[in-house]
């Protein structure tokens, strides 16, 4: 297999731990092996950072019992399928493949390997041996959508988007439609930097947005550079897939955390069990996969109460972030007061709702 | 502030890594090398930059690190290409990869961190003068050191006697030797020149631009440098214009999606690159006068007589 140098410490790191546990573990040889495929590297302090932050929970809570491994800034071209397909040659029972973009090359390496188990991250096609999951991050940009109307002055947002993908469209419109909600006159200016991870560019992008009268930031960028430049200048902001706040400690409000320990630890228990079986799993604030970060202390305590109100007002589905009326730029109608958007709708969403400024690229 | 005077001051910021480590790249190609570990370099640069800050507080200490990291990865590259004779675009790459690995492994435990404010060179009071104020003297100092070795290295090369030797080891490394110029000698230092360089341009990065260490947060800037100097066919003051232009299309572009112009952002990201074609068909057109340009010995392996 391509042995990295993360892979080499994700070993080590493995075989420590099982040496902590003591002679009894550290005898036995782990039950499961789980291999993990990045997009980015594990320092970025966003996406990645993340899945490798569940899979050092995954070795955490069942010990002796798993080996992982994992291989970081994989390109989503045909790399990703001579990457997948190592793992799989090399004893890896489940294999996480965690970006969009490796789907083909995930499938086609699972038809070769009917024994492994795959799962796919925020993918839609499955097979007998691949299962996919994402979270619904959306969920928390509905709650982060509220606290922007209620400290925005210039009632202008911004978001420096990566590529415009269901998941980022969704984002823009979740944000959006909650800020309306409460205030009409808000809208959305957009960037795209058409990169996952840029940090120059990702704060470039904030700052332009800054200097054309954006008041709240919010990123669906990989790196804390945005939060950095809101810092700087002085305006609030809200953190992507992990806690930034130390990059921005006045205008971080709070951070829409991914979180994968739950979810990683469950699948593996299952592969241990024999009970894995493929499935789809698109889980938020109820199933554990999203977090809200801790809420900055300098936050009115109105705001703060306002968005604990709305974390459990989704937890329990009294809240849908997608609920009616959602109206599209230009005024059509997707959804009436009453009706909320099917899943099927949100993952293939492709169209700005109104409020948000320009045109979405095709 | 004014929105072109802000437009402005994102344009140098932009444009300063990319004109630091192209200005070094260019002496190493005059004197007839090709390095093209340039990303390794400025990825080694950023992290030596900023472990220095985080150790010991003083921003001058960390920019005399990031200088010296640069240094010592083209040393391994002078050490390759000269003393071993290895072949030097295999070589190049091979520093890229080794820059990408080390500077992740020597930044493990400075992910996440944050520096303090970021280091301005004049005082506060000198932003309130309109335009000029928010836009060109609010940078740090290695803004200005960037802008200012451009003139330095137009001197150095055509006004000193060292830089007309450089030329000539560049131009034909077998007649400089027969003058009794030292080829290895001369293309060392010049390698080591284009390291402390692009270590400046990577620490310029991490220590002032984005203030913080993320792995690879270079994000391809090494690649644009080498572009660049080929863009300027290896004239200084076109280098310094070409970072400029590629700096600025990429900040106009991001405004104008802020703005909300009907155009798809993918083509507007696609801009700086469009211009960088268009200019290079532009000079190419005069075929004499870039045949001109190229060092005569760029890329070939000197073999002293024996």
């Amino acid at each position: 297999m391509t042995i990295t140098r993360r892979t080499f410490t994700g070993l080590a790191a493995g075989t420590l731990a099982a040496a902590a546990l003591g002679p009894r573990a550290a005898l036995a040889a782990p039950k499961v092996k789980a291999g993990f495929i990045y997009v980015g590297p594990i320092g970025d302090h966003g996406w990645s950072y993340q899945h490798n932050a569940g899979r050092l929970g995954l070795m955490e809570a069942l010990g002796a019992d798993v080996a992982t491994s994992f291989v970081e800034s994989v390109s989503e071209g045909a790399d990703a399928e001579r990457v997948i397909r190592q793992l799989a040659t090399t004893g890896h029972d489940i294999i996480f493949t965690t970006s969009f973009g490796y789907m083909n090359p995930t499938l086609k390496v699972a038809r070769q390997f009917p024994k492994v188990k795959f799962e796919h991250c925020t993918g839609f096609n499955r097979a007998g041996n691949v299962s996919t999951y994402s979270g619904r991050f959306y969920e928390g940009r509905h709650v982060v959508g509220l606290m922007a109307a209620k400290m925005t002055k210039t009632k202008t947002l911004g978001y420096v988007a990566s590529f415009p993908i269901p998941e980022v469209v969704r984002g823009i419109n979740a944000i959006t439609l909650a800020a309306r909600s409460i205030d009409p006159e808000i809208t959305t200016k957009v960037v795209w930097v058409n990169e996952w991870y840029d940090p120059g560019k990702e704060a470039d992008a904030a700052k332009a947005l800054i200097d054309q009268g954006v008041d709240v930031l919010f990123q669906h960028t990989d790196s804390p550079a945005p939060v950095q430049v809101a810092q700087e200048r002085g305006i609030k902001t809200v953190g992507q897939a992990s806690d930034m706040a130390r990059f921005g400690p006045d205008a971080h409000m709070t951070a829409i955390i991914d979180y994968w320990d739950a979810y990683y630890i469950e699948r593996v228990k299952a592969v241990m069990d024999g009970t894995w079986e493929s499935k789809d799993t698109w889980g938020g604030f109820a199933a554990d996969m999203v977090h809200m970060a801790p809420f900055n202390p300098n936050l009115p305590a109105e705001v703060v109460s306002m968005a604990e109100a709305a974390v459990e007002g989704i937890t329990s589905g009294k809240i849908h972030p997608f609920a009616g009326p959602v109206v599209k730029q230009g005024g059509e109608v997707v959804a009436k007061a009453g009706e909320t958007i099917s899943d099927e709708a949100l993952l293939s969403m492709n169209y700005y709702v109104e409020g948000v400024q320009g045109d979405l690229p095709a | 502030m004014d929105m072109t005077a802000a437009i402005l001051a994102t344009v140098v910021t932009a444009a300063t890594p990319l004109l630091l480590a192209a200005l070094g790249e260019l002496i190493v190609e005059k004197s007839g090398v090709l390095n093209l570990g340039v990303e390794g370099m400025m990825l080694a640069g950023a992290v030596g930059g900023f472990i220095a800050a985080s150790l010991t507080g003083s921003l001058l200490i960390a920019l005399v690190a990031a200088v010296l990291a640069g240094m010592a990865m083209s040393l391994v590259f002078a050490v390759l290409v000269l003393g071993l004779r290895a072949n030097q675009v295999a070589s190049g790459l091979a520093l890229v990869l080794f820059g990408v690995g080390l500077s992740s492994l020597a930044g493990q435990g400075y992910v996440g961190q944050s520096l303090g404010a970021a280091w301005r060179l004049f005082p506060e009071s000198w932003r309130e003068i309109p335009f000029v104020g928010p836009a060109l003297l609010a940078h740090g100092p290695v803004v200005y050191l960037s802008i200012a070795l451009v003139p330095l290295t137009v001197w150095f090369l055509y006004r000193t006697r060292a830089g007309l030797i450089l030329r000539a080891v560049g131009e034909n490394h077998d007649a400089a030797h027969g003058l009794g110029h030292d080829v290895v000698r001369t293309r060392t230092l010049a390698i080591l020149w284009g390291g402390a360089l692009a270590g400046l341009g990577g620490a310029y990065l991490s220590l002032d631009y984005t203030p913080m260490w993320a792995e690879n947060m270079t994000a391809g800037r090494g690649w644009i440098a080498l572009a660049l100097v080929v863009f300027a066919a290896w004239r200084p003051w076109r280098l310094m214009a070409g970072a400029y232009l590629f700096g600025g299309i990429t900040i106009l572009q991001l405004h104008a999606q802020g703005a909300g112009f009907g155009m798809p952002s993918q083509v507007l990201s696609m801009l700086p690159y469009l211009a960088t074609v268009a200019v290079l068909v532009i000079i190419s057109s005069n075929r004499s006068r870039l045949s001109l340009a190229a060092p005569g010995s760029l890329n070939k392996t000197f073999h002293p007589p024996a």
